[in-house]
Order: C-alpha cells, then structure tokens, then sequence
C-alpha cells in the first residue's frame, strides 16, 4: 500500500508525458498517413514509388531501431540536434503515419466507385470529390482499425523510456528501484496502460456509433 | 441551337475497341434514346458524353466547346451535363437534402438558404420533398432515383444523360421514375437517356439510336425505327425485346 501511495504521484507525471507524447504523434502521423495515401494512390508513378519506400521501410524494421537510428543516428549528424521527447514524438508519428496510410488507403479504396463518377459529373474536381464524398465516408469504414493502431502507437510510446524520456514506463522502471517493490509498480504500470487504453476504445466505438454510416 | 455533337467518337479500354466510330448530333430539346443489346457501348457512349470515360479518339462538342481538348475545364462543362446512374449513386452519408445542395454549395458557391429552397422545390417536383431528412439508406430505390434526378438537377443543367435510370429498380418503382422523366422532357430538357424501356423510347424519344457492336447502327424517330427497322441487326434486336 506504501508502495502506491507513494510511487503514484509519479506514475501520474509520467502519465501526462505519456499523453502528450500520444496526442502530438498520433496527429501527426494521422497527417503523415493521408499524405502518404494520397501519395500512393496519385497518378503520379514518382509519388507512389516515394510512398510504396516509406511504407516497406517502416513496416519491414523494429520500431526500436527507428527510434535508435532517430536519437543515436540522426543526433550524430552535425546539422541535427533533437532531444529525446522530440526524437520519440518523430519517431511515433513516422512509424504510426506508415500504418495508416495503409488503412487509409484501402478505406479510400473500398468506396465504390460510383461515388466519386455521381461527384465528378455534378461538377467537382478531384480534390472536393476526395473532401467531401470519399474521405468522410472511408473514415467511417477505418474508424475500428484506426483505433486499433492508435493504441498500438500509444503502447509503443513506452519503447521511448529505453531513451530517457520521462514517460510512464520510465517513471515505472525509476519507482520500482526506488521502492523496491517492482511486482506493485509494475502490476500498478499494466494496470494505469489497460486503463487509458480501454478509456481510448470506449471513446472510439462511441465516436463509431455517432457516425455510423446510415 | 446544337448542344451536342459527337464526331467519330473512339473509345478502347486497353485493347477492347468498345465504341468503334460513331457520330451524332444532338439538338436543344430533343430527347434521344439510346437503345442496343448489352454490351454494345450506349453506356461507354453516353459517359464519353461528360468524359466519365476518357475518350481515345474523334471529338464530343458540348454546346459547341470541344471536351476532348485538354485545355477544356471539363468541371465547367459537367455543371452543365447532369447525369443519372443505373446504381443511383446517392452519397450514403449524406441526407437526401444534403446531397441535393452539395454541388451548387460546393461547385457553384451558391449560399445555403438558396440552395435549399432550391433543393426544396425539386423534391417536389420529384415528390419525395417529405424524405429531405431521411438518409439514402432509408429510402426504396424509385426514390433514391428520383433524389439523384433531384441531385443532378439542382446544377441548373443544360442536358441530362440517363444512364439505364431504372434497371435496377423494382418493376413497380419504374413507373415513378419515368414520370419524372417524361416531365423533364415536356419541360424542355435535352436528354440523352440509354434505356431497356422501349415504352419510354417510344413514347418520349424525338430520336431513338440503335447502337451495336460499337456502332451507332441506326438513327430514326422512334415510329420508323420500332415500325419500320432498315437494318438486319435492328430487326433481330427488336424481335427479341418487343
């Protein structure tokens, strides 16, 4: 009981980090992943190319080696210079940007192709079809698996106290050595991650259900 | 005035040669029906018609513009070529009086309060002015076409293509759609219309084109065409659906 009350002050502080860390990478990987998309179904043989890379490049290393080859390997070059939260935010966004621009690419895909040929012949270009018609109706459609790799990314978030930065895991790993009571801090730690990331689905299928496709 | 002119009209996908070499012209008010077996090119023919398909050869003038041109804004031209599709295409998350003032909002810039009124004046005209709150999703298939005709003339057009508008409409659902049809031509609408109701084409065609095998076979009002076909290929098609 010591333990708790004395290790969860901390384990709320690295919480908050936690948080910040999701939301900002989360964003900006749901940027990187529709710009990646959008690369990849573009008529333009160069973009998808660029994309197709990005894509293999991410999925085909560890999530921790990107994080190494950020801090350690770009930090090493003289014109870069990035601290750690900085380095794991980027991280996190790339990695999470490279899932979903698979999830939304294929939601973008499954939209019949009626819609966009009903959108172009009312006179919008390609760009109000993509805003309007095809984009709110695929994001319903990846809602569930969005969700899905967003708590994925979040979990990787804990990967980044391998690098310092003061997230939840970190504070965890520093809590269990100063009390000495690594089963309570750490069965604690599950405890606080399962919590968040049931709050996050709970807020997922309800979005799910105010938006359901009619 | 001539608000369509297609000449030699090509249209291959990959090696497939669909429409092989067709012309016509289309004159203001005149409703043409589009007629021929599946599988002919009427629909390839009438999407080359707002460049839905790209077309690979000869030229498609609209309102004397030609579209083959890449310097044409093809999103110009389309505002004024309303079209209506066999799968309706209604945008599902879209209630139905949002998916009538979609393009004049969006395309035109017209504000809401108009574009409603206006959008509220054609589901009258097509009777459905009680489902402008309903969702696609909720409505039967007559009256998803009908909101796509509503749709699709909510831009002000100059033509309406109809694409098969009631193929895949419940047998009893046609008569709805047709009527909405039949009112638009009274009214004065050029339309192109690729239809299976030879009823329709009968009754309503100033023209009927026969088209098969990528050709436009045969051109006539629709009394000479039905009554007195020149062509072997015409006859044939005809003793099978009449």
């Amino acid at each position: 009981m010591d333990t708790i009350v004395n290790a969860f002050p901390y384990l709320m502080e690295g919480l908050q980090v936690t948080l910040y860390i999701f939301a900002i990478a989360i964003v900006i990987g749901f940027l990187i992943g529709l710009i990646i998309a959008l690369f990849r179904l573009a008529p333009l043989k160069i973009l998808n190319w660029i994309a197709k890379i990005f894509v293999d490049a991410i999925r085909g290393t560890p999530f921790i080696v990107q994080l190494f080859f950020i801090y350690f390997g770009l930090n090493s070059l003289e014109f870069i210079s990035l601290d750690n939260t900085t380095a794991g935010i980027v991280t996190v966004a790339i990695n999470a940007g490279a899932y979903f621009s698979e999830i939304i690419r294929a939601g973008i895909q499954s939209i019949d192709k009626g819609q966009t040929e009903a959108a172009r012949s009312l006179g919008l270009n390609s760009t109000q079809n993509m805003r309007y018609i095809i984009l709110p109706q695929a994001f319903r459609r990846m809602l569930p698996t969005i969700t899905n790799q967003a708590i994925i990314s979040l979990k990787d978030t804990s990967l980044l106290s391998v690098i310092g930065v003061a997230d939840l895991t970190q504070e965890g790993r520093i809590q269990a050595s100063a009390t000495f009571d690594a089963f309570n801090v750490y069965l604690i730690l599950g405890i606080i991650y399962f919590v968040v990331i049931y709050l996050l689905s709970m807020l997922a299928s309800f979005v799910e259900r105010k938006f359901v496709l009619r | 005035m001539t608000m369509i002119r297609v000449e030699n009209l090509k249209k291959s996908f990959g090696n497939l040669e669909v429409i092989k070499d067709m012309s016509t012209v289309v004159e203001e008010k005149e409703v043409i029906c589009v007629i021929g077996p599946s599988g002919s090119g009427k629909s390839t023919f009438l999407r080359c018609l707002n460049r839905l398909e790209e077309i690979t050869g000869g030229h498609v003038y609209i309102e004397g513009v030609d579209i083959t041109d890449p310097k044409v804004n093809i999103n110009q031209i389309r505002q004024d070529v309303g079209m209506v599709f066999q799968q309706f295409n209604l945008f599902p998350h879209k209630s139905v009086l949002e998916n009538v003032i979609l393009a004049p909002m969006k395309v035109k810039k017209s504000d809401r309060k108009a574009s409603e009124k206006k959008a509220y004046e054609l589901l009258d005209k097509v009777g459905l002015r009680e489902k402008a709150k309903a969702y696609p999703g909720e409505l039967s298939g007559g009256q998803k076409q009908r909101v796509a005709i509503a749709r699709a003339l909510a831009m002000d057009p100059k033509i309406m293509l109809f694409d098969e508008p009631t193929s895949a409409l419940d047998p009893e659902m046609v008569g709805d759609v047709l009527d909405v049809m039949k009112q638009l031509a009274r009214e004065g609408m050029t339309m192109v219309v690729v239809t299976h109701e030879m009823g329709f084409a009968a009754e309503m065609g100033d023209r009927v084109l026969f088209i098969d095998g990528g050709y436009i076979v045969e051109e006539n009002v629709p009394k000479e065409l039905f009554g007195n076909p020149q062509h072997e290929r015409t006859k044939a098609f005809l003793s099978k659906v009449l």
